[in-house]
């Protein structure tokens, strides 16, 4: 009886941390909730755990989470393996984040990279200012917010000749695709923000009748990808590079190298090139995503 | 007994609401690229819609006023569809020049769906008051005729948000389905015109 409790809490607690993307957790009591032109945002408190949430539909979910006493520790999965990027790019310069959340991502790589300049593009005023005011996040000089849709801004930012040695793409919600940032076009204009030695790194869906498609269109956009999963998330990073993709012994060695920096984290950085697929495997004929051909909603719930 | 004229005259009203709605929903799609999913593009894509409706709706009522016929209701279907066509090829120039052009996305939006969009759309929106017109024959039948009509073309529009939202998207490529409306209206062209005909 007591095993199945256990067990039961674990599976649940393992469902609350693989969100984000993909899985559901709708606990804790919600401590302040406003609404905003595209979503109504939520922060939930349950015990030390803060959580940033955007009320959908059919439930709601986490898209950034912070432990008061552990306050590096990243607690959700996928925003551990964002940190993944540093494999393929370790000591980038500019990096550009796309979706703020509760900015715990943008606040670990400014500590991870003191000499980064990281511009971050939000599209909803709203999360900015409750990841501020909840979530220790702080524009500065070096960490500037851009509220602005990220398709516009890229074309701005490449117009500008600004350039990033890496771009994380995390702007899809639960529940909502903006489709406009899941086409080739969209993919190349963010290959044109990259330097020579850019990387990309994109927070994205696992299972869905989606992934054959968005991986045609990554390959398309930017040649071999890594598929990086793991078990204790339902979601999905493609890691992609301007220059051909580092070698696995590189890869290794570096994240031997990152290793310590990363315990605060949380972050098993030295496991995660296992989980590195170099292959991914899809239906090599199937369509491309474009701003012509982009019902990436639809698709997805095509299972 | 067969009545041609009105079935052309509601097959018209019918097919004018659903490709209004079919095309104002494709604009979100052709502006995104350009101006992004912010809330202020679509309200820049209805504003524009509503305008042009509008403006329609006036013109199609003056002009009304001067021997009306299926005729001429064909015409105003002909050159939706030419004004319509340049926005398969025209519109990707158009909107980089608007966008170089204006730093604020509002207006840029705002900008981009006035030169893309408000041309058909005046045209279209001409069709309700002229088609109550020619089928309005004693003032007491008015309110009845006009009632239909516009029940006839809110299905169409209903229609034409549902296919495209739900299938078109997900079977074609927009400027595949902006050719298809394109295409529509000629042969809304085409059924006004034989409607005149027709004894």
């Amino acid at each position: 009886m007591s095993a199945i409790r256990r067990h039961g809490t674990t599976a649940a607690a393992l469902l609350c941390l693989a969100a984000g993307v993909a899985a559901t957790c709708a606990h804790g009591q919600v401590i302040h909730r406003e609404p905003s032109l595209y979503q109504t945002v939520l922060v939930t408190e349950r015990g030390a755990t803060v959580c940033l949430q955007f009320e959908a539909r059919s439930d709601v979910r986490n898209q950034s989470c912070v432990d008061r006493r552990r306050p590096r520790r990243l607690v959700l999965p996928y925003t551990r393996m964002l940190l993944g990027s540093l494999l393929l790019m370790p000591d980038p310069e500019t990096i550009l984040v796309v979706g703020l959340g509760g900015g715990v991502l943008p606040n670990a790589f400014a500590e991870l990279l003191p000499d980064a300049r990281i511009d971050v593009v939000e599209i909803d005023p709203v999360v900015v200012a409750v990841a501020e005011r909840f979530f220790d996040f702080r524009a500065t000089d070096r960490m500037r917010v851009f509220v602005s849709d990220a398709r516009v801004f890229t074309r701005r930012a490449r117009g500008r000749e600004t350039r990033y040695d890496l771009v994380v793409l995390d702007a899809f919600g639960s529940e909502y695709i903006p489709e406009h940032l899941m086409t080739l076009e969209y993919f190349r204009e963010t290959r044109g923000l990259l330097t020579e030695r850019g990387v990309v790194a994109a927070n994205t869906f696992q299972d869905s009748g989606l992934r054959d498609h968005e991986s045609e269109t990554w390959y398309q956009a930017f040649g071999p990808f890594i598929d990086f999963t793991r078990d204790v998330s339902l979601n999905r990073i493609v890691l992609a590079s301007v220059a051909p993709l580092a070698d696995p012994s590189t890869v290794a060695r570096r994240a031997r190298t990152w290793r310590r920096r990363m315990e605060p984290y949380g972050v098993s950085i030295v496991d995660f090139p296992k989980t590195f697929d170099r292959n991914p495997r899809w239906d090599r004929t199937i369509e491309a995503l474009t701003d012509q051909y982009a019902p990436a909603n639809l698709l997805r719930s095509r299972r | 007994m067969f009545h041609a004229r009105p079935i052309a005259v509601h097959a018209a009203a019918f097919g004018g609401g659903f490709v209004i709605m079919s095309l104002e929903l494709l604009g979100g799609r052709v502006l995104a690229p350009w101006f992004g999913g912010s809330i202020h593009v679509w309200g820049s894509i209805i504003t524009v819609f509503m305008v042009s409706l509008a403006a329609g709706y006036l013109i199609g009522g003056r002009l009304s006023l001067r021997r009306p016929s299926l005729d001429k209701l064909a015409g105003a279907f002909l050159c939706a569809a030419v004004l319509l066509y340049p926005l398969v090829h025209l519109a990707e120039p158009a909107m980089r020049w608007i966008f170089d052009a204006i730093e604020d996305p509002r207006y840029g939006s705002l900008a981009a769906s006035l030169v893309l969009f408000a041309p058909p759309t005046v045209l279209l929106g001409m069709i309700s008051p002229y088609a109550v017109r020619l089928l309005v024959r004693t003032a007491p039948e008015s309110g009845r005729v006009a009632g239909t009509l516009y029940f006839v073309s809110t299905l169409g529009s209903a229609a034409g948000t549902l296919g495209t939202s739900f299938y078109f998207v997900l079977w074609f490529d927009v400027d595949t389905i902006l050719t298809g409306l394109v295409a529509t209206l000629a042969i809304l062209a085409a059924v006004a015109f034989a409607g005149g005909r027709a004894r």
